[in-house]
């Protein structure tokens, strides 16, 4: 049982069905659109017959190309995305027109009755292929399927290959996957009499989707206002996708001048939304005879599918963090992403290093196995401490490096020492084989040098001594609202019940970046520490004489506000009706930079990100010899979040993200044939269910970042980076088996 | 044959049109219920999870002609006329089982059923009961604990387990 009780302000509205989320509102005269794809994976010349579509009674219009008033292709990176395609087709999940109807079923009706010809081209489905000097180039900009590669430069490891004692070379390999939000993608957009289009979208990004959606009506930013409602999930899988989504449906209500709305199905989801990358990584390692990891030599290469999107930031996690947490002094490292036909990917939780530290980490199991060394010895040998320098060069040296620490906290907890011993290893008197695997990492929190990154808060208070805050941070579910309610409550000395977040616009708060990168907590949160300090020191100026005390006597806490003395007070309610009565509005903004981060593109040098989270987890299966069955018994997880807020959701993060990490590992992929995707529901792609999982045991670490105004890190994608590899590790010591690509899976004839 | 069924302990006439419909669309879209959500519409998900004559069934997978005469509880039906919630509800709650709410409703449809019948279930009973209901964000531990702390909340202070619209 998690410790405590939990604060969500959406706790009651989520469990009684009243949390509305895009599909569950509806205005009076809501047009319904339906998307419209065609059955190639690679075509270019398309003609699109909508005329049977527009005859059927109840069609009011079928949207194409031609009718984008603004820019057709956009995204993140490169503007290469077609939100409606106009001659050439790239992906099976490229969409070619839009059908608006009366009903839902007439939208999809009329959906069957566009009539689309192409001539077919031979798809690039493989990165081999689009890596051949003869291949077809996919992309519609630049002049190679190389559509990004980046480079590190640290040390020279070549020369030093040759005086290791041990050299490991391997390739490994993940799959495709889905982020899987329970909720799939639905916009409603209404047209406003002040010319404002209204969203109310299934996204992850209020700013990006007004981006998009700017750019395809070809209007400026404040012409939209996109408001924030219940999302079911996003896992980075509500950006690009679930952004145009929003547009196309702005488009309907734009052109039509009536609300529109666009609801998704989970097949339409599946089929259309970007993907985790596939990866391909080819591993050089130098060891001395006592463990030490002298020299490293990767390439790696992403499938980053027909279109961009933000494969470039993912690719340089991939780069930036290419040796797990160890400090190696020698690594030469490239990472490239390279376009096909296949389904675009892009963000999805863990973001380019669940890949990386699948293969670093069964690495170092590997030479412990080769020197007969314990794993955890090569890994305290070779792991990031104090005042270590990364492989991008970085000096740890302010803020508590924990790696150690954490590592030793899931050993102890989970008995590691003892079970290790006790490891199958292919031989077992029954069907069962026993093993238990751990994997640790560190993770760059935030957006490192990938991107811009400030967020900024709104403390707003009332009359009466209610406060109204918000953020440029999205509750996508994670329960960000909560957690920003409590630090606000914390700052002010007052009691949640005063507090209610505010439901955000993006025509009010200003543009905070994305909620991702693990950076909705230690961003937002430091923004509301800025915003509550100016909002005390206003009170303070205007309170002080009636406290009788100076301006910086002033305190609060137990929901007051103190002079020097315990007579010397006011209630949240006199102190707000004062400062009205002095015409003064008690009110504050505040703007929290992330500290300074830098990167050098040429060698992949530089302070990659302001702080780091460590992590360790550690499985323990048994393998059924006969069916190759694998069977999860126990999880353990630790991780250093500098400063738990809500400690039951970070919990539930902690658990959520290791389902999805045990997802990765044991079940799920993307399948397709011929560049069609045939995992297109919950029947071919599977995700964990209650049984697939163990008791999970999660052991927060909070050693205070004094990068955040709260000490607090993140959580999100920590959870999740590195269960694959723990798990692959204890395969590998119940079985005797090595498993080289994901999802993983023993045949049983091995066994034998 | 019953031209009715009755939804959260109230009757509600069923037209000739209406009875070929999915009961999940009926729900939605004619009774703006919307606590019972469509994740999958095959079946797969348990987002769309009611409790019909105390079974946890998918509203996407029937006809509304299939659910005549018998009686529907959705989420909505789960709280006391006058605005408190069944422990249950609470239990979410307090056991941090709730993060983007979409799988809940079916959680807690799922969950009430198999209370009715085992009133203090154990934590692989709990899960076994809940293996149709699909959860992405929380890795079902917290939902587990939910369900035996609502056991515990009835026991404890003597509540009834019956949804609130029947009490």
């Amino acid at each position: 049982m998690a410790e405590g009780k939990t604060f969500r302000n959406d706790g009651y509205a989520k469990v009684t069905g009243r949390a509305t989320y895009a599909d569950d509102i509806s205005f009076a005269g809501t047009l319904h659109m339906v998307p419209v794809y065609a059955d190639y994976v690679a075509a270019k010349n398309v003609v699109i017959d909508s005329s049977k579509a527009e005859a059927l009674p109840g069609c009011i219009r079928v949207l194409t190309a031609k009718d984008v008033p603004g820019i057709t292709n956009f995204g993140q990176i490169e503007q290469d995305y077609p939100m409606l395609i106009t001659d050439t087709i790239r992906s099976w999940g490229d969409v070619l027109a839009l059908t608006v109807a009366e009903t839902r079923e007439i939208a999809l009706a009329a959906a069957a009755l566009v009539e689309i010809t192409a001539d077919p081209i031979k798809p690039v489905l493989t990165m081999e292929e689009a890596l051949s000097p003869y291949a077809r180039t996919v992309p519609s900009y630049g002049d190679s399927n190389i559509v990004v590669h980046h480079k590190m430069r640290h040390g020279n490891p070549d020369p030093l290959f040759d005086e290791c004692e041990l050299i490991i070379e391997e390739d490994f390999t993940t799959q495709m996957i889905e982020q899987g939000y329970m909720e799939p993608e639905s916009a409603i957009c209404v047209p406003r009499s002040d010319g404002v289009i209204e969203i109310y979208g299934s996204m992850q990004h209020p700013f990006s989707t007004r981006r998009f959606t700017g750019a395809l009506l070809g209007e400026p930013l404040s012409n939209i206002e996109v408001y924030t409602i219940a999302v079911g999930g996003g896992f980075g899988g509500k950006d690009d996708t679930a952004a145009i989504v929003c547009a196309r449906a702005a488009l309907g209500a734009r052109i039509l001048r009536r609300p529109v709305k666009m609801t998704y199905t989970r097949e339409w989801s599946i089929r259309e939304s970007y993907k985790r990358h596939p990866y391909k990584l080819h591993y050089k390692v130098g060891v001395t005879s006592e463990g030490l990891i002298k020299a490293v030599k990767t390439e790696m290469y992403a499938d980053s599918g027909a279109y961009l999107s933000v494969t470039p930031w993912v690719t340089w996690r991939s780069t930036a963090q290419c040796c797990g947490p160890y400090a190696v002094d020698n690594v030469h490292a490239d990472v490239y992403g390279v376009a096909t036909n296949n389904l675009f990917t892009g963000a999805m939780r863990g973001f380019g290093s669940p890949q990386v530290n699948f293969a670093t980490e069964q690495i170092i199991d590997m030479i412990a196995e080769k020197l007969k060394m314990h794993p955890l010895g090569v890994r305290r040998i070779n792991m990031v401490k104090q005042g270590s320098t990364t492989v991008t060069g970085q000096v740890l040296d302010d803020h508590t490096v924990s790696m150690e620490e954490v590592m030793n906290n899931t050993v102890h907890e989970i008995g590691y020492r003892k079970k290790f011993e006790k490891c199958s290893l292919g031989k077992s008197d029954s069907d069962e084989l026993y093993g238990i695997g751990l994997a640790i990492s560190y993770r760059g929190a935030s957006l490192g040098a990938e991107g811009m990154d400030f967020c900024s808060a709104i403390i707003n208070g009332q009359y009466d001594g209610s406060i109204l805050v918000e953020t440029g941070i999205h509750e996508n579910g994670q329960g960000s609202d909560s957690v920003m309610m409590m630090v606000l409550a914390e700052e002010l000395g007052t009691n949640l019940k005063r507090i209610r977040y505010k439901r955000s616009s993006t025509s009010n708060i200003p543009d905070s970046g994305s909620t991702v990168a693990t950076r909705g907590t230690i961003m937002g949160s430091s923004s509301i520490v800025l915003a509550a300090k100016q909002f005390k020191e206003l009170l303070s100026k205007h309170l002080a004489e009636r406290l009788k005390c100076t301006p910086e006597e002033v305190t609060f806490h137990g929901d007051k506000i103190w002079g020097l003395t315990y007579d010397q007070s006011l209630t949240w309610e006199e102190a707000m009706k004062e400062l009205f009565l002095q015409r003064v509005t008690p009110y504050a903004f505040g703007t929290f930079q992330a500290p300074d981060v830098s990167w050098d593109e040429t060698n992949g040098q530089g302070n990659a990100y302001f702080t780091y989270v460590y992590s360790c987890q550690a499985a323990e299966v048994s393998v059924n010899k006969k069916t190759g069955k694998i069977k999860l018994l126990n999880i353990v997880a630790s991780h250093d979040i500098g400063k738990a807020i809500n400690k039951a959701m970070l919990l539930g993060q902690i658990y959520g993200g290791i389902t999805q990490g045990v997802g990765y590992a044991l079940m799920e992929e993307v399948t397709s044939e011929e560049g069609r995707t045939t995992s297109l529901n919950f029947d071919k792609y599977k995700i964990p269910r209650t049984t697939d999982l163990p008791e999970m045991t999660g052991i927060v670490v909070e050693n205070y970042d004094p990068h955040s105004l709260t000490g607090a890190k993140g959580i999100g994608e920590p959870a999740l980076e590195l269960i694959a590899p723990a798990i692959a590790n204890a395969v590998h010591n119940a079985t005797g088996i090595r498993c080289k690509s994901l999802p993983l899976t023993i045949n049983p004839e091995d066994l034998a | 044959m019953s031209n009715t069924i009755t939804i959260n302990n109230k009757p509600v006439t069923v037209t000739e049109e209406q009875r070929s419909m999915s009961l999940l669309t009926f729900l939605r879209e004619n009774q703006f219920l919307h606590g019972v959500k469509n994740g999958c519409e095959k079946g797969l998900c348990g987002s769309c999870t009611i409790s019909l004559d105390d079974r946890a069934v998918r509203s996407c997978k029937m006809t509304v002609e299939k659910a005549l005469g018998k009686s529907v509880i959705t989420v909505e039906g789960m709280e006391y006329e006058d605005g408190t919630i069944h422990p249950l509800q609470q239990a979410f709650i307090d056991a941090g089982a709730v993060q983007c709410g979409f799988c809940t409703p079916g959680m807690i449809m799922s969950s009430y059923t198999l209370l009715l019948k085992n009133p203090n279930p154990s934590r692989e009973e709990v899960r076994k009961a809940l293996r149709g209901n699909l959860c992405r964000c929380t890795g079902y531990q917290q939902i587990v604990d939910a369900v035996q702390l609502a056991a515990k909340y009835i026991e404890e202070q003597g509540l009834s387990p019956l949804a609130g619209c029947l009490r």
